[in-house]
This record gives structure tokens, sequence and C-alpha cells, in this order.
């Protein structure tokens, strides 16, 4: 008997998908190849959603509840979608020594959000790291991919207040 | 690639470098690159063009890290073809480099002066009492190219391993050395390298760690960016001696640039053929793959590392079996963190004997540290194993900024411990830093002023490891959650002595029944501010004052810190 193995259909025609099934044709559809086919979808559509993870569990041939059991392990990997804008302070030694603890109250007495919560706008999200490796400049701050160094809460402030306004 | 071909990729290049009068070297790491270091240099590149004649003979180039990340962005003017006449050629850095200044190094450059407000002192001893062998490169080459590294011998230990040596005979030199597993636990790299090559298998694995997780560490990324050949090399190297053919990198997802120089190396190595098959015409082959972590610390444990990089969650498993006899796929491998390896090809271009020339009885070579925090040189340095914590804080650190006092160094991140002023003059070495109560550890170094209450530094710590806890073992997953409660309770004055009683009673047990090293050693930083800073848990205790009278340092922010915040 031939067992024909039919590979599951993308959640929706979304051209972004192809660049999924790329990685996972790279590494062969193998299930060791799980955590870089969830870093390929959260890096093409923001975040991992139920139907992503169904999508990524029946292709890879992996149960649905590992594939959440690894989604949920690992602190990049996130189940809800970001505001447009990201805003990582860093946690690490070095920051926390110099004045991070100070940003994320300025953050949140002064634009109401919590680490993993967005403004209601739906334009930033404030997120935290531990350590970025930028601690000789700390307190260190990403904006939207971007390193910045000695942060202060003017600076933040502009950031901010520019995405808010857009 | 023949040892011929190598020379001649090498002096061509050298050639190349010779032929230029002037060299602006730009740092291109992340800390300088966050402040722009690429626009800079792509504006002195661009100006020294419209300069034309006025500017010949001047190069710009992108540099990795020269170490004094605080100062950045930090460029410098170097003049090969005098230094290769053997003309007195001095080199001059400048500090604090903005786009406003690009113009005008660029013309002091090609007129042969300087722009005297932004010149660095190299003559300090930042510079002069290092000691650069994994670091050697850092700084002197372009990261991405791999001519620049084979010209500074780079790829010359991999091709005499291959070519002159038998895997045992790099065995030996990587024992002789003296080396000892950089990653942490110090554990002395040609056993672990001799347990491998011994362990009979079909298939062997070479894995590097580049996790790099410890929060205030950043030496690992500084080697990825500035110097990612070194890597493959040792790694290479590491493959031959102990039979394997596949390696992995995992690196962390936070290091963005780490991943796209080390994506590139490895396509021009594959294209030298220094990766691939048949390397130097011998049967051996060699490829090398990256793994993306994904955000959580305990993937730089071994056995985690090993369940991560299978696709899995990164959860330790019991050893043995050590990942040597059943590591990756159920496969021998080979585990060494990132400086160990970048420490191989200076080894095998040196022998064992240069590496164990240097440092302590039992703590060979060099070790890179990362201070940060409150000392005024922050940034990257490579010491000869058995320097006094004190030389590195007053004399390399330049000591403590703003008039501050010193209160502490901490080392080994979670794992570790503080370390106060009356021990300073320590050695730093392997077994010193044990008996004082911490470990080295991976590298970092985060000095702390008298504004630091110590209690929250243990917080601090816990809260990390609470967070960071798989989950698998109940003493590590409850007791570091117990323990920050009676940590947090310390630091709002609320608890009593028999809370105190409780903490140390914790600390015992979750060190002794812990699965892996994170549970194990998650109560250090309790123990150590203990040991040294008891007065502040004495003072922190409802209407408790401190030993001798001092005022113990308030907490300052807690609505702000990151424990207050619900997930
Ligand atoms: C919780 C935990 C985290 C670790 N994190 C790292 C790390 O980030 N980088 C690293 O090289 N080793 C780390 N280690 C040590 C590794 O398990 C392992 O000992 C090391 O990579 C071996 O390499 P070496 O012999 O070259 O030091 C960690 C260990 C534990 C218990
Ligand atoms: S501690 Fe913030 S970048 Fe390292």
């Amino acid at each position: 008997m031939i067992a024909t193995i039919t590979k599951p259909e993308a959640p929706s025609d979304d051209k972004r998908w192809k660049i999924v099934q790329a990685t996972m044709r790279r590494n062969g559809y193998s299930r060791n190849a799980l955590i870089e086919t969830l870093h390929t979808v959260q890096n093409s559509f923001g975040y991992l959603d139920e139907p992503a993870l169904r999508y990524v569990a029946a292709s890879l041939r992996v149960p649905l509840s590992n594939v959440y059991g690894v989604a949920t392990f690992y602190h990049l990997f996130t189940l809800k979608p970001q505001g447009e804008h990201t805003c990582v302070l860093c946690t690490g030694t070095a920051c926390y020594i110099k004045g991070t603890p100070e940003l994320l109250q300025h953050v949140e007495e002064r634009y109401g959000i919590r680490d993993g919560e967005t403004t209601e706008d739906g334009k930033v999200s404030l997120l935290t790291a531990r350590c970025i490796g930028a601690c000789s400049m700390a307190p260190a701050v990403v904006f939207d991919g971007e390193m910045e160094g000695e942060v202060t809460q003017e600076q933040l402030d502009e950031q901010v207040e520019a995405w808010m306004a857009s | 690639m023949t040892p011929e071909e190598l020379i001649q990729i090498a002096e061509e290049r050298r050639g190349q470098q010779a032929a230029v009068g002037k060299r602006i070297n730009v740092c291109a790491a992340a800390s300088c690159m966050s402040r722009h270091s690429d626009k800079i240099a792509e504006e002195m590149s661009s100006h020294a063009e419209s300069l034309g004649d006025k500017a010949e003979g001047v190069e710009v180039r992108c540099v990795g890290c020269m170490g004094l990340c605080s100062a950045g962005p930090l460029v410098e003017v170097d003049h090969p073809a005098d230094e290769a006449a053997g003309n007195d050629a001095p080199k001059t850095m400048y500090r604090g480099v903005s786009m406003d200044d690009a113009d005008r190094i660029v013309e002091a450059a090609a007129g042969g002066t300087t722009v005297e407000q932004l010149v660095q002192p190299t003559d300090i001893p930042y510079f002069s009492r290092q000691k650069r062998i994994v670091t050697e490169n850092s700084g002197y080459i372009d990261p991405e190219s791999i001519e620049d590294y084979i010209a500074a011998d780079g790829y010359s230990g991999l091709v005499t391993a291959l070519t002159e040596m038998s895997p045992n005979d790099v065995l030996h030199e990587v024992t002789i050395s003296g080396l000892r597993g950089r990653g942490g636990g110090g554990f002395p790299t040609g056993l672990k390298w001799s347990t491998v090559a011994k362990t009979d298998a079909d298939k062997k694995y070479v894995v590097c760690n580049a996790d790099e997780g410890d929060p205030g560490a950043f030496m690992d990324r500084a080697v990825l960016e500035s110097d990612p050949h070194r890597i493959i090399e040792g790694m290479t190297i590491a493959g031959y001696a102990v039979g394997a053919s596949k390696a992995y990198i995992y690196v962390r997802a936070e290091y963005p640039l780490a991943i796209a120089r080390l994506k590139k190396a490895i396509r021009q190595a594959q294209k030298y053929e220094l990766l691939g098959t048949n390397l130097c015409d011998t049967p051996f082959n060699f490829e090398i793959e990256l793994r993306l972590g994904a955000g959580a610390f305990v993937c730089g444990e071994e056995t985690a590392l090993i369940a991560s990089i299978e696709g899995r969650r990164g959860v330790p498993r019991p050893r043995p079996p050590f990942p040597a006899s059943y590591g990756l796929y159920g496969k021998p491998t080979l585990i060494n963190n990132v400086e160990t390896l970048a420490t191989i090809p200076w080894i095998v271009r040196n022998g064992g004997d240069a590496l164990a020339s240097i440092g302590t009885a039992k703590s060979k070579g060099t070790k890179v540290f990362a201070l940060a925090g409150k000392i005024v040189n922050n940034g990257l340095i490579e010491v000869p194993m058995g320097i006094s914590l004190r030389e590195i804080v007053y004399d390399i650190g330049d000591g403590i900024p703003d008039g501050g006092t010193f209160k502490a160094v901490q080392t080994g991140g979670p794992s570790g411990g503080c370390v106060p002023g009356n021990l300073l003059d320590m050695p730093v070495d392997y077994e010193s830093l044990q008996e004082a109560g911490t470990i080295m550890g991976s590298g970092g170094m985060i000095i702390m002023d008298e504004a630091s209450n110590m209690v929250d530094v243990a917080r601090f710590f816990m809260e990390f490891c609470k967070d960071e806890s798989c989950g698998k073992c109940t003493p590590c997953r409850v007791g570091t959650a117990q323990m920050l409660d009676l940590l947090e309770k310390l630091c709002a004055k609320s608890a009593t002595e028999k809370d105190l009683e409780l903490l140390k009673e914790l600390c015992d047990v979750v060190k002794a029944c812990s699965l892996c090293g994170l549970g194990q050693t998650a109560p250090n930083p309790v123990l150590s501010t203990l040991r040294y800073f008891e007065d502040e848990y004495m003072g922190s205790l409802v209407g408790g004052v401190s030993g001798d009278g001092r005022p113990v340092p308030d907490v300052e922010t807690k609505a702000g810190a990151p424990d207050r915040i619900e997930r």
C-alpha cells in the first residue's frame, strides 16, 4: 500500500505562509524545526494565533499540545498581537542598577501600560527583556528593533509620544 | 583549501592593507552601532570620496568592538603603510564621535593632524593591563571579511591541525593548555574533549553555547560580532579532534547582529572550502548550522539547550548520562561556550604550553569580562587569570563615577554572588572566587556603589530565577517563589527574624535538591549577600537597624519594579 501524505492547507492565502512553508521545507518538515518554524511565523505575522499553531502542528506532524507547550515556554513567542510599535525595556542586572525600574514606573504611570500590555489605541506595546547585551550603555531600550543606550525619561517620552501621535 | 592557498590569501590581503596610507577604523559592534556608528562610517566614506585627491590613501572601514563601550562610538586612525615599512606610526583613538565629527576626522586623517578634543588616550591602564587572546582581533579586523581574518593568521590553526596534526595531537595541546570551560562551570576542556573523542558512535556533534543568558554579560556577543570566524575555526578544530562532522551554534535571538555576522561568516567559510567536505584534501567533513534561542535563560544549561535544538521545550534532564556520551539526538555531543572555542585557534597556533604559561596554578590563560554598572570604564576587558579584583575595578575600570564609593562587585550573575570591598585584593581565578562564595561565571561583572541595597540585589536575582525556572522540579519551582516572597517581605521591612531563618533554610533545601544548575545555584546571591551584608538583612527586619547603626539604603522603586507587574 502506498501511503500518500497530503500537506495540510495554509490557514489563508496570505503570501506570508509561503515564507513559513519555505522554512519547513528547508528543514525537511522535521519536527526538530518546530522552534525555527515558530520564529518564522512570528517574524512574518507578529504573533502566533491558534490557526497558525494548528497549521504548524499538522505540517510538522507534532501534537498540537507540544506546539502550544513550546510556544508558551519561550518568552519571545507571543500569542497576542502586538501594538503597531514596540518598546522593549531591558531589566537585566546592569540596567536594573542604572535605572530601568524608574523607567518602567514612569511608563506605567504615564501611559497606563505594564509589561506585555498595549496602549488602548493599539499603537505602543511595552515589553521587557532580560539583558540585550548593551549593558555598558545601561539603561538600554529597544524601540522597534533599534537599540538605544543611556535612555532618559525624556527620550522615552519623545519616542512614545511621536508614535502615539502618528 | 591547501596551506599554500591560505598563505596566498593572507599575503594578498596583507599586501592590500599595506598599501593603505591612512585608515579610519570605526567600531561597528552593537554598542557603538546603537549610537549610529555605521551611519558615521558611511558619512566618513562619502566625505573622503568627495575630497578626492585631498583624501588620497584614506580608507574607512568597519571593525569589531574596541572594548571601551561606554566611550563609544569609538574610531581609531592607523597607518598600515608606515607600519609595514617599519616607520613610527602612532595610532589615534577618538571617543564619543558623533555625526558632526565625521567630516573633520576624515580631514584630520587626510592632513596628518588630529582632532584633539576627541582623542581617547590609549596609554591608560584600561588598555595596557589587558592581555588579549580571545579578543586579539577584536577592533583590528573587519568582522565581515574572511580575508581580514586570514590575514591575521586566521584559519592557520585549522589548516595546521588538519594537515600536520592527528586528532590526538590536538587533544594533547588542549589538555596541556589547562584551558577550562568559560561558560561558568570551569570544567577542564581537554578532559571533556577526550571523553567525546573516546566514545564510539556513528555520529557525533559539536555545539557552541552562545546563549549568554547571564543578565549583565556581553562578552560572547562581542566576540561573535567582532570575530565570528574565530568561532567557526574553533568549532571545526574541535570537530576534528573529537570526530564530529556536524555542529550547531545555539545563539540568542536577542543578538540579531551576531546572528547576521555568523551567517555571513559561515557562507564565506563554505566558499573558501574551510567548511564542507574533504577539508584540506583530508577525509574530514564539517558543517555548521545556526539555531536560534527564543528567550529562555535555562536553555544555557546544556541538557536544556539540547532539548531546544531538538525543537522541544528547553527543560533540563538529570545527568548522567552527560552530553559527552548521550547528547543531541542521543549521540555523543561536545558542548562548549563561545569563549572556550574562541581560545582554541590560538592554542593550536601557539601551542598549549603558551596558554599554560599565563594565569595561576589551576586557572590558565585569560578571561574576558564585561564591566558594567557603577564604574567609569564600562566595557569589555580581557585579563590574565589571577589579576586582582582591585586592579580590575580601580585600574582598568578607573573606579566609581560621580564620587560614589565602591560597595560590591557581582560576578556569575544569578548563579553567583557579591564580593565586598575588603576582599578586593583577591586574585580572580576559579578557586578564589568560589572560596569567596561566588563563581567565575561567564564573565559579567556588575559594580555597585553605596546606593545599592544588597537585599534588593538578592531579591532581583531571585525574581530572575523564579521567572526563569522551567518548572520541572519542585524545589526550584516552588522554592524560588517562596524565597522571593520572603525577600520581598524583607525589602518592605515587614519580615521577622523567623522569616530570615526560613529563608536560610530554604537556601539549603533548594541548593541541595534542585535538578539542574539553575536551582542549585539560585540561592547563591542570597547566601553571599547574607555572608557579607548580614547587617542589611537585620536592618530590613521589622524595626531593625543595621549592625553598625548605618542606615540601610532604601529600596527606591517598588511600584515600578518588574516584579510588581502581573503578567
Ligand atoms: C541555568 C544555566 C545557564 C547556563 N547558561 C549558560 C550560557 O548562557 N552560556 C554558556 O556558555 N554556558 C551556560 N551554562 C553552562 C552550560 O551548561 C555548560 O556547562 C557550558 O556551556 C559548557 O561549556 P564550557 O565547558 O566551554 O564552559 C549554563 C548553565 C546553567 C545551569
Ligand atoms: S543588563 Fe541591560 S543590556 Fe545587559
